[in-house]
This record gives structure tokens, C-alpha cells and sequence, in this order.
């Protein structure tokens, strides 16, 4: 090689270590914007959660400061139990409880049950029976409110638990018989057939084969009705007019309304301030924000499966 | 098959077949009731009612059409809930879809912590309907919520949001839009499960990111969207907690949507005969309006293996 020829090689491999540098950096920065502007975003959607907490243990005239602390000069924690003390909300919170056990217990059975139906078992008039499985999750819940409303007065079951938990021993979450149907279809045939042939009968095969295999599409049928209960506020309130029977949603929605005392009780109407709807608020939101930091995979399992495979 | 397995099995007097089908009715018992006494029942008593006047109180009185026809012809208010739902389901939808994937498409890649971002941005859909209604209504306050305010450093005048009849809806949907996070699990799903392989070839061909995203990933995941694209159509239609804990309807009628009239009509003046009739109005619309997404769907999205068939 000769003297120029080697000074050639030289710079070219100075500019390809100079380009490669640059394009490094280049990366490197477009990572950091990326980041960054996922970052904010995620904030925007973190900022309202962060300001119902800290609101919650501000005395009431800090939380319109602007701009907002995070924690005030006083932080006032009473906030909780001062709410908690004014309306029957251990009541509420057990009333809610009850609710959702009840439901659980029915909706587990049945809606497991009808899946294993329609997911293992041949017999006439299967085809046209799902369709009924599926047309029911499409009504709109208002249609049979007002005539189911009317049946359960007929029944003298208002302003008791009966018209929230009873149906769910029928199979009517729709919605779940579905889900469990498309995750019993997916557990192999060979486990029936191997029970069938170790004499179990059909509902064996239910009972210690499909259930203990399904624990994770059960788990999920099981925190969606938590998080449903938890959060249902419609019907609780046309079933529910008594403050003993009140759920704990009910019975936020009634302090909150009316914590001066009832109207025309000639008590004096007061709201209550606004730290403490927050700190109630904040009551409300820890339970579902645990069971989803805790049950995080049934929850992603669980949309994933009611929607792509749908 | 041995003959004497057929001979026993006669004896017993059921076939494997006929055994089957007795014990898959035994499981179906259940849901068939239900079915029966909580769904088809009732919603053959909603359309009678729907032909009545009934207060509860004293027995239904039948009066043909008569609440179709005052819906249609002399309810005023019957046709400002429809147009202002109409109007909230046709901001919110398309936002939602567009929110949730483009925060998907986001997390689609390489990323540190991609559960941890997923579970951050998912949280809020976990606030009960409840705790986000008032925390909404507070932040978007005219004078003091932390919206505006924030808005005024900037120099920018915020509108009245609940308080103004031309924002409220806007309101309505930026609350929608903080729950997007289930849709978004969805999407990244999807995303997740388009072959790495139709993006290899696409860059021999010398596709940018633009036309990646045009061609390969949003037909790949057209069905996903298309599914939420119809059941938040039909969710978003039937809005009524976060409407009845803040607004009541308010101002001015102006977020006065169609299950929040109903409601009213049913428990607040017992019209249970026309609530009835709402009812079933809604149901014939949304039962319509599905018809036909699907109907365009079949055209506009793109199911995978279809052709090969």
C-alpha cells in the first residue's frame, strides 16, 4: 500500500468511527425523548390519583392552592376518621361485602357449570342455546331493569340483598359464561377422556378436572365481579332505600348528599368539606387498586381473553 | 365394541349419547331458568308495559301506542336526551380508540419496565366510576379546580367545563378518556401478536415507520379495534353514574343523557309504562346501530386467514 493510499484508509475509518459515534448519539437522545414523553403522559394520567390522595389529608381551605402542594404545611389525617364517623360507613362496607360474597359463590357455580355445557357435552339444540348465551350479553342491562324491578316488588324484595344476589345462582352474568366457555375449550380433551376411563362420570370430570385446571380463568371471573360489586352504584340504589342496607358506594353518595341530616329532617344542610369527599374517595379506591397491583396477570388475562378470542 | 358393552348399555336403558345430553341439561338447568325468569321474562313484561300506564301503584293500564307516540311526537325532552347522548357517544368513542391505541402503540417496543408502564397507565381504570366522578368534577371547577388554574398560568381562560352547556360533554369525555387503560391492554395484546416477520420483510422492501403502521399493523389489528370500537359504542350509549353522582343533567339540560331521563321517567315521576317504552327504544337502536357496524366491519376489517378460505 502507499503512503497516500494508507492516509485514505485512515481517514475513512476516522469518518466511519465519527459516523458511528453520531449515530449513537442520535439513538441515544431519541431514547431519552422517547422516555421523556411517555413519562409526561403517564404523569397526565397519575396527576388526578395523586391530587385525591393528597387532597384527602389537606385541611380544607389548602387544596385550592395553586400551584398545589404535594403534602400541605398540615397534614391533617383526620380527614378519614372525622368522614368514617359521620354515617353508618362500617355498616356500608360490610353490606358490600356480604353482596359480593353472595354473588361470587352463585356466579362461580352456575356460570362454571353452563360453560362446561357448552364447551364439553354434545346434545340437541346446543348451537341455538349459545346463541341465547350470546344475545343475552348484548341487551342493555336497562331493558330488564324496570320489569326485574317490578317482579322482585311483586316478591317484597325490595330494600333487601335478595334482587342483587339471587339471579346470579341462574347463571345470568352471560358475559362469564362466555369467558369460562372460551378457556375450558382450550384445556386438552385427553384429561376427559383418561377420567372417563378411570370411571369418572360427567360430573367428576366438572368437579376435579375442569375446576382445579381453570383456577386462573376462575380467579379472573372472580376479581371482575369483586371489582363490579365494589363499584356497582344503579342497582344497590333502586333496591336499596334503607341506611342499614346501604352499600358502601350508597352510603358515600348519601353523606355526601345529605350530611346535614335527611332532607326535611329540619336538620341544617351542610356538604361535607371537600377533603373529606376525597379522603372517602380515596376509602373507595384502595381496596380495587390492591387486588390490581396484586392479581395484576388475571386482570390482563382476563381482558385479553373476553376480547381477542371473542 | 363388544356386544355385551351394547347389551349392558341397553339394559341401563340410555345410550352413552342420551346420558350426555341428560347430564349437559342438568348443568344447563340453572341458566335455563335464569334465563327464563330474569332475561326473556322480563323483557317480554317491558314490552307489554311499554303498551301501558303504569305507576306501580295501580294496575297497568293499556293504552296501545300511546307512549310511543308522545315519545316521538310531544316529548321534547325525549329528543334532547337522544341528541345529547348521540352527541357524547360521538366525541368519546373515536377519542377512546385513538387514545388507547396510540398510548398502546407507544409501549409496543422495546421498553424498560414495560409492566410497570402498562400497570401505571391501567390504574385509573380501577378508580371506582364513583371516586373518579368527583374527583373529576372538583378538578375541572371553573375558578379554583386545578385544571383551569393551571390553564390561567399559561395565560389561557378555561371554559366553566361542567358548568358551561357548550363543555360539558368535552368534560364528560376527558373522565371517559382517564379510564382508557382496559382498551389500551387490549390494543398492546394485539400489537404484541402481529408477526415480527411481516416487519422484517416490509423493511426489505424499504417500508418506513408511516407505512408500517398503515399497512401491516393497523390491519393486523383491525378486529381488536373494531371490537372496542363497538362494545364502547354500546357502553359509552348507556352512560348514567358519572352523569347522575355530578351534572344531574345540568346545566341547562345540556348533559342530559337518554338512561338518566329514563331513570328519571321510571323512579323519579313512576312513568314505569313509558320508561318502559325508552327502554326498548334504546334496545331496538343499539341492536341497530351494532347491525350495521358489523355490517361495515365485514368490509373494512381484516380478518386473518379469511381469504385462504
Amino acid at each position: 500500500m502507499t503512503e497516500s493510499g494508507k492516509m485514505v484508509a485512515l481517514w475513512r475509518g476516522m469518518v466511519g468511527e465519527r459516523e458511528r459515534r453520531y449515530r449513537q448519539i442520535r439513538r441515544l437522545v431519541r431514547e431519552v425523548v422517547f422516555y421523556l414523553v411517555l413519562a409526561s403522559l403517564t404523569a397526565v394520567f397519575l396527576v388526578p390519583l395523586v391530587w385525591m390522595v393528597s387532597a384527602s389529608f389537606k385541611p380544607e381551605g389548602y387544596v385550592w392552592q395553586y400551584p398545589p402542594a404535594l403534602i400541605a404545611e398540615r397534614i391533617q389525617w383526620w380527614n378519614y376518621t372525622d368522614a368514617w364517623a359521620k354515617f353508618p360507613f362500617w355498616r356500608g362496607l360490610r353490606n358490600t361485602m356480604t353482596i359480593t360474597m353472595g354473588v361470587m359463590v352463585g356466579r362461580l357455580l352456575t356460570t362454571s357449570l353452563t360453560a362446561f355445557a357448552f364447551a364439553r357435552l354434545r346434545f340437541p339444540g346446543r348451537r341455538v342455546l349459545f346463541m341465547l348465551v350470546l344475545s343475552t350479553m348484548m341487551i342493555p342491562y336497562h331493558v330488564t331493569l324496570i320489569p326485574q324491578f317490578i317482579i322482585f316488588r311483586n316478591l317484597g324484595w325490595l330494600n333487601s340483598f335478595r334482587p342483587l344476589i339471587i339471579p346470579e345462582y341462574f347463571g345470568v352474568a352471560a358475559f362469564y359464561v362466555f369467558l369460562l366457555r372460551q378457556f375450558f375449550m382450550t384445556i386438552p380433551r385427553e384429561y376427559d377422556d383418561a377420567a372417563r376411563i378411570d370411571g369418572c362420570g360427567t360430573f367428576g370430570i366438572f368437579w376435579k378436572i375442569m375446576l382445579p385446571m381453570s383456577a386462573p380463568a376462575l380467579g379472573t371471573v372472580a376479581i371482575f365481579t369483586f371489582m363490579g360489586n365494589w363499584n356497582d352504584f344503579l342497582a344497590p340504589f333502586i333496591y336499596l332505600n334503607d341506611q342499614a342496607k346501604y352499600t358502601l358506594a350508597i352510603a358515600i353518595r348519601m353523606w355526601q348528599r345529605y350530611a346535614g341530616g335527611a332532607p326535611g329532617s329540619g336538620s341544617l344542610y351542610k356538604q361535607p368539606d371537600w377533603c373529606q369527599i376525597m379522603a372517602m374517595c380515596t376509602v373507595l379506591t384502595i381496596p380495587p387498586a390492591l387486588v390490581f397491583f396484586f392479581a395484576q396477570r388475571y386482570f390482563i388475562q382476563g381482558i385479553v381473553i373476553s376480547g381477542i378470542k371473542g | 365394541m363388544s356386544s355385551a358393552a351394547a347389551t349392558s348399555r341397553r339394559r341401563q336403558g340410555l345410550t352413552l349419547q342420551q346420558k350426555e345430553a341428560r347430564d349437559a341439561y342438568l348443568c344447563l338447568m340453572p341458566f335455563l331458568l335464569g334465563f327464563v325468569i330474569f332475561t326473556a321474562g322480563p323483557i317480554l313484561l317491558s314490552l307489554y308495559l311499554s303498551f301501558t300506564r303504569y305507576n306501580i301503584v295501580k294496575p297497568a293500564v293499556f293504552i296501545g301506542l300511546g307512549n310511543y307516540r308522545k315519545m316521538f311526537a310531544s316529548d321534547p325532552l325525549f329528543w334532547l336526551s337522544l341528541g345529547v347522548t348521540v352527541k357524547y357517544t360521538v366525541l368519546a368513542v373515536p377519542a377512546q380508540v385513538v387514545t388507547g391505541y396510540v398510548l398502546a402503540l407507544l409501549l409496543n417496543r422495546k421498553l424498560i419496565g414495560l409492566s410497570i408502564w402498562r400497570s401505571m397507565l391501567y390504574l385509573p381504570a380501577v378508580v371506582p366510576a364513583m371516586a373518579t366522578a368527583y374527583l373529576f368534577f372538583w378538578l375541572l371547577q371553573t375558578d379554583l379546580g386545578i385544571v383551569n388554574q393551571t390553564l390561567r398560568s399559561v395565560g389561557v381562560r378555561g371554559p366553566a367545563w361542567f358548568g358551561d352547556p357548550d363543555w360539558v360533554l368535552v368534560a364528560f369525555v376527558i373522565m371517559s378518556l382517564w379510564g382508557v387503560g382496559s382498551s389500551l391492554v387490549l390494543y398492546l395484546a394485539a400489537l404484541q401478536g402481529v408477526p415480527t416477520s411481516l416487519y422484517d420483510a416490509a423493511k426489505v422492501d424499504g417500508a418506513n415507520v408511516w407505512h408500517e403502521l398503515r399497512h401491516i399493523t393497523l390491519p393486523m389489528t383491525s378486529p381488536v379495534i373494531f371490537f372496542t370500537f363497538v362494545t364502547g359504542l354500546i357502553g359509552t350509549f348507556q352512560i348514567f353514574t358519572s352523569a347522575f353522582l355530578t351534572t344531574d343533567g345540568g346545566p341547562a339540560n345540556s348533559s342530559l343523557f337518554y338512561v338518566l331521563y329514563l331513570y328519571r321517567n321510571g323512579w323519579l315521576f313512576v312513568k314505569m309504562g313509558y320508561a318502559a317504552a325508552m327502554a326498548w327504544f334504546m334496545c331496538l337502536l343499539l341492536l341497530v346501530l351494532t347491525f350495521f357496524s358489523l355490517r361495515i366491519g365485514q368490509r373494512v376489517v381484516f380478518y386473518e386467514g379469511v381469504e385462504a378460505n
